[in-house]
């Protein structure tokens, strides 16, 4: 049903995504879907890279890590933007059409009141994206 | 390219397109995240608290004791700029050399990113943005003010002035105090202003960009300090250059509702009074939070282009309306005349013009050096690509022009109303005979035809440039406050913008704003210090550079 699975991931925050991995491994299995591990990065050196290029390369390691404990097809893609805190679901969305995504597998948060004035970014990038979004809370 | 031997201060020689610097220390390690309320946050500590705290003390402590603080501050302005002049003078021309130096050198063919980058924006958002961020509102609020003042008031460098004391003009003065008027205005916001930005600018974005160290300014002095840049010494430069930011944002912020209010009052009889510059500052920071939340492409840069849009139709129809051969003639006069004076102008000895050399020169100097930080970080931050030669040249010549033109149209056309009708000039009547400098614009453009659509205009220009100002100073006191990062949650930049407006509506109502002028100027001389040792850091980056 679904050929390919993109997820963004924030290798700063690993440990708040391991459901929606887990969940996006199994669908990847399930749908023999290679799955997408998309990066947004800024140009400045950041926790997860000094360029976008060593970012892409842990993101690479991260992949392969993923694939290798759960076994499906794995990729990873660094984007890079100008103000990741603010252009983070643009840059997605871009992303999903630039690899071809049908079915984005998202972490998010519980809403908060928070959300009336800082949208989640699972939400909004549900309520914008062409492919289907799976939110994982 | 293969040895890659450490030197004594840590950095390695170059390997691969940049030489990246080898440390330990991981950007954010330092930093604490969490959440406050429903809010997430993500800022360095100390730096976050200390600055946070210091700067609510301070403006406790103006409102407070308002007459303490004025005494001690009208006693601290002029202690720094007349006991410290040569120190002002002497640095900026180091800088000044330092930067053309580096267009010569063949470190020049170094790019920033690695050798492979290329430029993020192109040369007209990139112009736009440090143009607006630089210099901005000082051009609509010195413009006209300066090449008047200096023609007739201050004698710069004992050039007497063409205004006798009964009002009549001194023809045999008019010449040489005409082009004196304009070469010390050049002077002020030509090569020297942009010297201090270039250097801060190319230390954050080599150091950054190059050797893959947080963008913070702390990060420019590892070749000095090598690791215990993360310690102490860093927090002290950090937070001193939070200060710097913040305390520089608010008086303009300040001074910019003064002058927009000033101009609403002349266009459409609105009060002149403190609840209208409040109103002012509110409404400017809640256009300024809109452009934060827009973030750097679709707020900081767009805004910034729209302004430089609307500056240069302003520019345009000035310099049509005063008389092109007229101005176009002082743009070239002006130019001629810079080239003449710089180096008597910025020799710090045996100098009788006091007036000028300590109330108007050491004064930019510092308040130039107090802004380094800010502006430099924010040219880093959208210079990626560019080599070191093409950097230093873009931002040292093309705005240095631009000023020299705007300069030269506004500051002409305002000579001319002077001294052509000295009488009846609205020009002559704000700024010689009473000195009311946020008006000193609108009489100008009041003897122009559209006067009431110009100084619309203008209005709208000052205000623009102080968004531009605020959201850009809230992205930089975000990411230095943050350790560096610039994906740290956007309710902090949220909170930076209003802390900005609430700094500047407190000093305003408590009369704090000469108080906080003099902050600026005293967080000028330490970091007078702090660039000198930049340019010695930026030496030792680029020559582990690939080239």
């Amino acid at each position: 049903m679904f050929e390919k699975i993109m997820v963004p991931v924030d290798l700063a925050h690993r440990k708040s995504l391991a459901r929606a991995l887990e969940t996006a491994a199994a669908l990847g299995k399930v749908f023999d879907a290679p799955v997408v591990y998309v990066g947004v990065t800024a140009e400045t050196p950041t926790p997860s890279g000094h360029n976008p290029k060593e970012f892409q390369a842990h993101l690479d390691d991260f992949a392969a890590e993923e694939s290798r404990s759960h076994g499906h097809k794995a990729e990873a893609r660094a984007f890079p933007s100008h103000d990741p805190a603010i252009d983070l679901n643009d840059t997605l969305l871009k992303a999903a059409d630039e690899i071809g995504a049908d079915l984005i597998v998202m972490a998010s948060h519980i809403p908060n009141v928070a959300d009336h004035l800082w949208p989640s970014h699972g939400g909004q990038v549900a309520k914008r994206a062409k492919a289907s979004v799976f939110v994982v809370r | 390219m293969t040895d890659i031997q450490e030197d004594p201060t840590g950095i390695p020689a170059p390997e691969g397109a940049a030489g990246l610097i080898d440390t330990d220390y991981e950007i954010g390690q330092d930093n604490i995240e969490g959440m406050f309320g429903p809010l997430g946050f993500d800022v360095h500590n100390p730096v976050f608290m200390i600055s946070g705290l210091s700067i609510v003390a301070f403006v406790i402590y103006a409102l407070a004791l308002p007459g303490q603080a004025a005494d001690f501050f009208g006693w601290l302005r002029p202690a720094l700029t007349s006991g410290f002049d040569w120190f002002f003078l002497l640095s900026a021309n180091v800088f000044v050399i330092f930067c053309l130096f580096l267009i010569v050198s063949p470190w020049g063919s170094v790019r920033l990113g690695g050798q492979d980058a290329t430029p993020d924006y192109s040369y007209v958002a990139w112009f736009s943005m440090l143009f607006a961020a630089g210099m901005g509102i000082g051009l609509m609020f010195f413009g006209v003010l300066e090449p008047v003042y200096h023609m007739a008031l201050s004698e710069p460098l004992g050039v007497p002035s063409p205004i006798a004391a009964d009002g009549s003009i001194i023809d045999a003065n008019v010449a040489a105090s005409r082009r004196m008027g304009l070469a010390a205005t050049i002077y002020h916001w030509g090569l020297h202003p942009w010297a201090i930005y270039a250097v801060v600018a190319l230390a954050l974005a080599l150091f950054s960009f190059n050797k893959g160290l947080p963008l913070t300014i702390r990060s420019a002095f590892y070749p000095i300090f090598g690791e215990r840049v993360w310690g102490w010494v860093g927090h002290v430069i950090d937070t001193l250059a939070v200060f710097a930011t913040l305390f520089g944002l608010a008086t303009s912020l300040g001074f910019g509702a003064q002058q927009a209010d000033a101009g609403l009052e002349h266009v459409y009889g609105i009060p002149n009074n403190t609840t209208v510059q409040v109103i002012l500052i509110i409404g400017i920071t809640a256009i300024a939070l809109t452009s934060v939340l827009k973030g750097l492409d679709g707020g900081v840069k767009v805004l910034s282009e729209v302004n430089m849009a609307i500056a240069a139709l302003l520019l345009v129809f000035v310099l049509i309306a005063a008389g092109p051969g007229r101005i176009l003639g002082d743009f070239v006069v002006g130019i001629g005349a810079y080239a003449r004076e710089i180096i008597p102008l910025s020799n710090p000895f045996g100098r009788t013009d006091t007036d000028f050399l300590h109330g108007w020169t050491t004064f930019y100097w510092a308040w130039w050096i107090s802004w380094s930080p800010f502006v430099g970080m924010f040219i880093a931050r959208v210079s990626r690509g560019r080599t070191v030669r093409e950097f230093v040249t873009c931002v040292l010549i093309i705005p240095s022009l631009v000023c020299v033109l705007w300069m030269a149209v506004f500051g002409g056309a305002a000579v001319d109303q002077v001294l052509s009708d000295p009488v009846t000039s609205a020009v002559k009547a704000n700024v010689i005979d009473s000195y009311n400098p946020p008006l000193s614009l609108f009489a100008m453009l009041e003897s122009l035809p559209l006067a009431s659509i110009t100084s619309t205009i203008g209005v709208i220009l000052v205000i623009v440039f102080f968004v531009t100002s605020s959201d850009s100073g809230s992205l930089v006191i975000d990411t230095i406050t943050a350790g560096g990062k610039v994906d740290a949650p956007v309710p902090q930049r949220v909170f930076w913008c209003v802390f900005e407006g609430l700094v500047a509506i407190a000093l305003l109502v408590g009369g704090g704003l000469a108080a906080l002028q003099a902050m600026v100027i005293s967080t000028g001389l330490p970091f007078t210090l702090v660039l000198l040792l930049m340019c010695w850091a930026i030496f030792r980056g680029l020559a582990s550079e690939p080239r």
